[in-house]
């Protein structure tokens, strides 16, 4: 089900949460919504579901417009970041429950009604759990039963909100991986709202950056990490470095130095070079970023140094093999490999 | 070596030769002399306050005989406040059932201006004196009142009358139920409410199926409370009843006029009827506490 967000806007009391953002979703896509709190990626899913009524805007379900449905008219499936689970009702009844509440013309018989729930659990890989009750579960598999209920009513779309939030990183990561190979068999379109970048960049299909109620970026994992089209994906989005530069002559410079950077055709001024702390050469002689470490730390099985680059305040973040001998105070020459430009002022 | 505390324990002491453990008191423990001497105030104050008049009042209730104690309870004016007593309890309740579980649904599920304010009124029966309340009614529906001419022209009487007992019980005991529910609705918040809606079903399978599961404690809990409060009630309804001996009296009302009349045995046998209520409703209030503490202390079991 192809799903169309047109110019959405949301106030909670004159306080705008999302302002005009719109958005196509693909029939069968993975998508991720991704934003620091507050960015409004939570706002725009229940909005998608039907939980909130936009200020403005439209939503639209194929052709269908949507936007004045209720949530039990739309027929979306929902996971709660808390799971929501019925706690008086056993996993078989609460995986039931949206079949079981439908009018008596469309419910299916008792028979097929459990049939296809313990159907779902066993899919969710919670076979001979169906009689517990979801206080006797862990997290990881109480979210495996909120998936269940919401897949038992056979919805137009899945939306989960921060579906791994709850969850230590060791579950997540298995979650994660498990949500993927679900979402491949069964197929549905699928939103996901999270603020783990990781979790986004490794499940999703596509990613919808949003910041401050409004949508930054949205395209492939490779388009956004590789291609970021503004500061705040470059910062949000993988470990970055920030510098201030000016551009003059067709090249970048700063504290006076050229850095032996092109501006590629880019208006002289003031910007700020962005760059990826692992996305470095070390250079000798030539022109050339130079600075001072400050700091260092082992990341992984490379080393980080922070290094004070001519007269910043701010120190630059670069990668280094573990075993480089740079201590403290050393003098480092580097060259951004690949780097993006972001005019100031 | 041995005297370094951070050292780990050497076995080259022999066992038997180690001083024996000493006994480690809990840092944040009293003297057991200074526990023990506030358990004992606390023991001999509910000994004094509370013990002994309720052994009294069964004493007293039994000191003539068990004669004497059912004559009291089953002469007519004994037995009409009983079904009185009864009578209003039953209207008074359910009624503060719903009401009780609508103003705590409004509270704790919807965001609104003037919440504060409800919250304030809600709490107003236990911030006003009993008599007050009773009073109120009398001044809007006795005789002299605005609304007379109309309660007349359709012989309605309220004050003195059924009416107005149920009335002034409602007033008092409103607050029981919404009481107990409000911090448990709040705590649970709406995300059931809300899984359940985007599930498919109604607002009114919703509430059924998910809410009153979730709150039946706390609400049984409120209810029985409330009954209590409803079945002992004495100021309010001392002063919308006006005493009229079988037909407006309750049970309270009706201890007080045997009281008054020097019949401290039927008295006291009435009186121990109602103490009796009160303590089944503790036994079942700490059953409930018991089995469904965790619940009804809205904690985070989910």
């Amino acid at each position: 089900m192809d799903i169309r967000v047109q110019n959405l806007r949301k106030e909670f009391s004159e306080y705008p949460a999302l302002n005009d953002v719109s958005l196509n979703i693909i029939s069968g896509e993975l998508i991720a919504l991704l934003g620091p709190s507050g960015s409004g990626k939570t706002t725009l899913l229940r909005l998608i579901a039907g939980l909130e009524t936009p200020t403005d805007g439209m939503i639209f379900f194929g052709e269908e417009d949507a936007s004045q449905k209720s949530v039990q008219e739309r027929h979306v499936g929902f996971v709660f970041q808390h799971y929501a689970l019925f706690r008086h009702m056993t996993i078989l009844e609460n995986v039931s429950f949206g079949l079981s509440v439908r009018d008596r013309a469309i419910r299916p018989p008792k028979a097929e009604i459990k049939k296809r729930a313990m159907e779902l659990i066993e899919l969710v890989q919670l076979g001979g759990l169906e009689k517990r009750y979801p206080t006797q579960l862990s997290g990881g598999q109480r979210q495996r039963v909120a998936l269940a209920r919401a897949l038992a009513i056979e919805p137009r779309v899945l939306l989960l909100d921060e579906p791994f939030g709850a969850l230590d990183a060791q579950v997540r990561k298995e979650l994660r991986k498990w949500l993927r190979e679900i979402h491949d068999r069964t197929g549905h379109t699928t939103v996901f709202v999270t603020h783990d970048q990781e979790e986004a960049l490794e499940l999703a299909d596509r990613l919808v950056v949003m910041s401050q109620g409004k949508i930054e970026q949205v395209g492939t994992p490779d388009d956004v990490y590789d291609r970021p089209n503004s500061p705040f994906v470059f910062g949000f989005i993988g470990e970055s470095s920030a510098l201030p530069v000016m551009v003059e002559h067709g090249e970048l410079w700063t504290g006076g130095r050229a850095i032996g950077v092109s501006s590629a055709g880019a208006a002289d001024g003031a910007g700020q070079l962005y760059f990826r702390p692992h996305d470095v050469e070390l250079v000798e002689g030539e022109a050339s970023l130079a600075g001072v470490v400050v700091a260092s730390r082992r990341v992984g099985g490379t080393r980080r140094v922070e290094l004070e680059v001519g007269g910043q305040q701010q120190p630059v973040e670069i990668d280094l093999p573990f075993d480089h001998p740079a201590g403290e105070k050393t003098r480092i020459s580097f060259r951004p490999k690949r780097w993006r430009l972001f005019p100031t002022g | 070596m041995a005297s370094d505390p951070l050292a780990a324990p050497t076995s080259l002491v022999p066992a038997r030769n180690r001083p024996a453990p000493k006994r480690r008191v809990s840092p944040t423990t009293e003297r057991p002399a200074v526990k023990y001497t506030l358990i004992g105030i606390a023991v001999l104050f509910m000994a004094v306050i509370l013990l002994l008049p309720l052994l009294t009042v069964f004493t007293q209730a039994l000191v003539k005989g068990p004669g004497v104690f059912m004559k009291a309870i089953t002469e007519p004016d004994g037995l009409a406040a009983i079904r009185l007593t009864l009578l209003v309890a039953v209207i008074a309740v359910p009624l503060n059932l719903v009401f009780g579980v609508a103003a705590a649904w409004a509270i704790a599920k919807f965001e609104f201006h003037g919440k504060a304010f409800l919250i304030t009124l809600i709490d107003l029966p236990f911030s006003v004196s009993p008599v007050v309340a009773g009073l109120i009614y009398v001044l809007l529906f006795g005789a002299n009142s605005m609304l007379a001419p109309f309660l007349n022209s359709i012989n309605l009487q309220i004050v003195f009358a059924v009416p107005g007992i149920v009335l002034a019980t409602i007033f008092v005991t409103f607050p029981f139920i919404a009481r107990e529910l409000i911090p448990l609705m709040q705590d649970q918040g709406s995300g059931d409410e809300e899984a359940a809606l985007s599930l498919g079903a109604s607002g009114w399978q919703t509430f059924w199926r998910v809410t009153l599961p979730n709150i039946r404690w706390g609400l049984l809990y409120g209810v029985l409370l409330c009954n209590a409060r409803a079945m002992g009630e004495f100021g309010a309804v001392s002063v919308i009843s006006g005493h009229i001996r079988g037909v407006t009296n309750t049970m309270p009302l009706q201890i007080e006029i045997l009281y008054n009349e020097y019949n401290f045995a039927g008295a006291f046998a009435v009186a121990s009827l109602l103490a009796l209520l009160a303590l089944v409703t503790l036994i079942f209030k700490t059953i409930l506490e018991f089995r469904f503490g965790a619940e009804l202390a809205a904690s985070k079991r989910h």
